[in-house]
């Protein structure tokens, strides 16, 4: 071992795309492994718990965990990696906001498990059995982490340091926020780690955008024939890059296709969908209800599209609950 | 607390009287007050608002050095400036004053003392935690543009024109008739003196025409107004007359000269009493004193191939002009009188009194036209079959007082129907019946005439005429209207047959007063006149800073009263003009220009048009002093970069933290 800074990565509930973004940084990656000591990564190198658990509170220099809370696993890892990182970041839009994996707290957990584990058309279940946490079978017990109700950004589980945006997050963005930590000048405590200004911004679109742009019908990319360079918004497509914090060099537009969001809002916006609902809202041209309505049926999942990534961090954070008695063991109240 | 050292808030609860204190436990709240964070002062006071009420906080702030002031009173509508002008004279800057209001939406709206009680803490409660949080703010000045728009020539419209223009301001007076003059044009006589009408209103209609400080714009509509008080640019497009008006000398030969020797088409002036040309003028005393050409009519625009008579006469001044074309004009002017008038109910939507049906009912303006020596008749009342009436039925409130057409009472037809009754008694010595609900005398003068009318032996019948039909029940009836009336001072059914009726027609608002009050952005009563700021104090003003009223378009009136109000408009538009500046509220919007990524998502929302893409930079810009703090583009801008001042994020999130602390 030598007294290089130790850092950790870990993921959460998210789908292994910020591992790869990590592998993505390609020779780059390289630069990272000289300057540091990778001291925990599950998903590439052979550590244990057990190991984070021996370290000094404070040893790490930083952790970086991508991937939302969503059971009581990922949650006492959280707390285990706060205790032993000097900085904790948020690493991708799941971290950060909750990311895509937050979409399930338009379920409840009953739901999803009655889809998952009994509905679903490639689930043969005949014993109708769901995950347990405690499991007795012959005087052994097994365990399984619980499952929480509601999906959080790692931010309402544990105190984060820094966020670094994406989904995931762009090699650059990756690499300006290490070199950030290590230089030492890390910006202020709470900061998302890339740029403050929407992606139009840099987007190389922006000066096709009319002053006075509406809209009488939304289109889908399937929909059609998307102009190469004229603004997606003025061909009728969702883009949500007006409310999007830039910084990954306008991938997806220079790609033909519309901002998702998944660098989340700028520092200056509480809740992303909202902001995103309102502007996108803001170009109907129309002032009738009823013709309303119909533009606004061309919209068919507007909360998969306006808080693809941002549902457990937003100010109604899930779908409400029905009443049901407390729940009990491992399943605490929803957030 | 934003940088501005330690927070010491004075927290004032106002009795009101006992319009707060009756439901509000002000002391508990006081008391409740002082345990607040930041809170220094808490006191309760029978009228904050009075001067001891004021001083509380010019000494409180010098003793105690408070730097945040709360008063739990009224609307701010009515007490925002007192205290932000008592939080000035402590030394304060005045927006670090915020006001709750715990009468209209609190004390006076529950009945529960101790929930209304509680509510009122919770209201304070976000006050203080939003004061905290509020910036020294200075308002803008910017000067008052001199001129001054009116739109309508009728008596209103002359009057504020002429005072204005006295006073040596320049005015603009825009009228859509060819003529200004109004409805007052019209009329006989004037109740209750019975002065000539056109004797008193041609001088000023000419004065309007000859005064320096006038410009006279007939046949033309504003189109488009934009900006704010003290500084509206205005457009106003000129329809043509197809005469020149700078070199047309008003001989009216051409008129004579016209290929048409005898008039030929119903003329507007006259309600198609009397006969026009296709070129014509209103009436001889019109001002302008010019023709005007009917394109609908004449010859030349039908056909192409008249011989031009007109255009012969007229000679080597040239003055008719068939290309004459549509022309705007853009003006500056810094406040706006609306004296657009009313018109008269339409008595055909009652098609039980026959109007259009049976020729010898009139309305209440046709009367007028027939009584008047210049009218088509040179005031002989000829009926349209040629006969002179011996009977004539007078039937008030058409199409006022009515659920079935407009509820208000119109408040000048008693008094013109009182006055047809005599003019047309004196003209025909005919027999007159009035047919009312009430008669409703009230102005100066009104009640003595009505009494001369009685001594004159005008009949009068309580109740509201219900049918006109010429159904005969015996020879002597045959040709006559036949008035059905439920007679409610004798409790029978009459039916009084007469040889002409002359229904009383209401006043509403114009058919396009919508149009006119959506271009001026201010607002109507339901019933479509234009709405004053204050039905008491403020009666010629709108909500809409700089634009102001005079006459009916505001509501039913006589001549004296629009006059009043005109003169009343001018005065306030002088006053307007004579502070030459006007200070703008600082609640507007700015933009954070690092911030902005140039999505351009704002610019088409503003309504008052005051955002703009500047290129250079790539970014939204936001004009100042056209920004009226709306807010819609702070709630719209998608990456947060657009704020406002006095409903900053941090001020609005602590104002409602506060309240939802309620535990």
């Amino acid at each position: 071992m030598t007294d290089k800074p130790k850092v950790a990565f870990y993921w959460c509930a998210s789908c292994g795309g910020c591992e790869e973004a990590v592998v993505d940084l390609a020779e780059g990656v390289l630069n990272v492994v000289a300057a540091v000591d990778i001291a925990f990564w599950p998903v590439a190198l052979d550590f244990k718990r057990r190991d984070v658990e021996a370290m000094a509170d404070g040893a790490l220099l930083a952790s970086f965990v991508n991937g939302a809370i969503r059971t009581t696993e990922q949650e006492e890892m959280a707390h285990l990696l706060r205790h032993k990182s000097q900085v904790l970041v948020a690493f991708g839009s799941c971290a950060q906001l909750g990311g895509i994996p937050g979409l399930a707290n338009l379920s409840s957990r009953d739901e999803i498990f009655q889809t998952v584990y009994k509905e679903a058309p490639s689930t043969v279940n005949p014993e109708g059995a769901l995950p347990k946490s405690l499991h007795r079978d012959n005087g052994d017990c097994v365990s399984l982490p619980g499952f929480y109700e509601t999906v959080r950004a790692l931010n309402q589980v544990v105190d984060v340091d820094y966020y670094i945006p994406g989904c995931p997050p762009t090699p650059k963005i990756i690499q300006q926020a290490v070199e950030a930590l290590l230089s030492g000048k890390a910006p202020e405590k709470g900061s998302v780690l890339a740029p403050d200004r929407a992606l139009c911004d840099e987007c190389p679109r922006k000066d096709t955008r009319p002053e006075k742009l509406t809209l009488t019908a939304f289109k889908r990319p399937q929909e059609i024939l998307i102009d190469a360079e004229k603004c997606l918004l003025a061909q009728g497509v969702v883009c949500l890059g007006p409310a999007t914090r830039g910084g990954c060099e306008a991938l997806c537009t220079r790609g033909n296709m519309p901002c998702t969001g998944c660098f989340g809002p700028t520092s200056r916006v509480r809740d992303f969908g909202a902001k995103a609902l309102s502007a996108t809202a803001s170009i109907i041209d129309s002032n009738d209800e009823k013709q309303i309505d119909q533009i606004l049926d061309t919209l068919p999942d507007p909360v998969g599209l306006f808080y693809r990534y941002s549902l457990p961090a937003s100010l109604l954070r899930r779908k409400k609950l029905p009443e049901q008695p407390a729940t009990k063991g491992c399943a605490p109240k929803a957030g | 607390m934003n940088g501005n050292g330690n927070l010491r808030v004075g927290l004032y609860i106002c009795h009101c009287g006992t319009n707060i204190a009756g439901t509000i436990d002000v002391k508990a709240v006081a008391a409740w007050g002082e345990t607040l964070p930041g809170v220094v002062v808490s006191r309760e006071y029978k009228y904050m608002c009075s001067d001891p009420g004021q001083q509380l906080i010019v000494d409180d702030v010098r003793e105690q050095h408070l730097n945040r002031i709360v008063v739990a009173s009224c609307s701010p509508l009515l007490h925002e400036q007192t205290f932000r002008g008592a939080t000035a004279k402590a030394g304060l800057n005045p927006f670090f004053f915020h006001m709750v209001n715990v009468r209209e939406h609190d004390s006076w709206v529950h009945e529960d003392k101790q929930a209304a009680t509680e509510k009122a803490k919770d209201l304070i409660r976000a006050a203080v935690r939003r004061v905290a949080f509020h910036k020294p703010l200075e308002k803008k000045r910017v000067p008052i543009h001199p001129d001054v728009l009116i739109v309508g020539g009728g008596i209103a419209g002359i009057h504020a024109a002429l005072t204005l223009a006295n006073a040596g301001k320049h005015v603009y007076l825009v009228e859509r008739e060819p003529t200004i003059g109004g409805h007052m044009a019209k009329f006989d006589k004037t109740f209750p003196t019975l002065d000539c009408a056109a004797c008193i209103l041609t001088p000023k209609m000419t004065a309007v025409k000859k005064h320096p400080n006038i410009t006279l714009w007939t046949l033309s509509d504003v189109t488009q107004i934009e900006g704010y008080v003290g500084n509206f640019t205005v457009t106003v497009k000129r329809h043509p007359r197809y005469i020149i008006e700078d070199l047309c000398v008003g001989c009216l030969e051409c008129i004579e000269a016209c290929v048409y020797k005898q008039a030929k088409y119903p003329d507007e002036f006259n309600l198609g009493l009397g006969k026009r040309k296709p070129i014509y003028i209103p009436f001889p005393q019109a001002v302008p004193q010019l023709p005007v050409i009917d394109r609908e009519t004449c010859i030349e625009f039908k056909s192409g191939r008249c011989k031009k008579t007109c255009v012969e006469v007229c000679g080597d001044r040239k003055a008719i002009d068939f290309k004459q074309q549509e022309s705007t004009e853009t003006i500056n002017v810094g406040s706006v009188i609306l004296a657009t008038g009313f018109q008269v109910f339409d008595a055909r939507r009652l098609p039980y009194y026959g109007y259009g049906k049976f020729p010898n009912v009139y309305t209440s303006l046709e009367a007028e036209r027939l009584i008047n020596a210049a009218g088509p008749t040179q005031g002989e009342v000829i009926l349209r079959d040629g006969r002179k009436p011996k009977t004539v039925g007078i039937l008030h409130c058409i199409g006022s007082r009515d659920e079935n057409t407009n509820r208000w009472c119109s408040r000048v037809c008693c008094m013109y129907s009182l006055k047809l009754a005599h003019l047309i008694k004196e003209h025909t010595g005919a027999e007159i019946f009035n047919f009312y609900i009430d008669i409703r005398t009230p102005g100066k003068g009104f009640e003595e005439f009505y009494q001369r009318l009685l001594n004159e032996g005008v009949h009068f019948i309580r109740g509201k005429g219900a049918e006109i039909n010429t159904w005969p029940l015996d020879p002597s009836e045959e040709g006559k209207l036949i008035i059905r009336v439920e007679d409610t001072l004798i409790g029978k059914i009459r039916r009084i047959p007469v040889d002409m009726v002359v229904l009383s027609v209401g006043l509403e608002p114009h058919a396009d007063a919508g149009d006119v009050r959506r271009l001026f952005n201010i607002s109507c009563s339901s019933e479509g006149w234009f709405l004053e700021r204050h039905p008491k104090l403020a009666p010629v003003n709108t909500f809409t800073d700089g634009i102001f009223l005079a006459g009916c378009c505001q509501g039913p009136k006589d001549i004296p009263d629009s006059v009043a109000q005109a003169g009343a408009a001018a005065a306030e538009s002088l006053a307007l003009i004579d502070s030459k500046f006007v200070e703008l509220e600082p609640n507007t919007a700015y933009i954070l220009e690092e911030a902005c990524s140039g999505c351009k998502t704002c610019i088409p929302l503003c309504p008052y048009s005051a955002i703009s893409f500047v290129e250079a930079k790539k970014k939204a810009e936001i004009n100042e002093a056209l920004c009226k703090g709306c807010g819609t583009c702070v709630a719209a801008c998608p990456s947060g970069s657009i704020r406002q001042n006095l409903f900053e994020d941090e001020e609005i999130f602590e104002e409602i933290k506060g309240v939802l602390a309620h535990a």
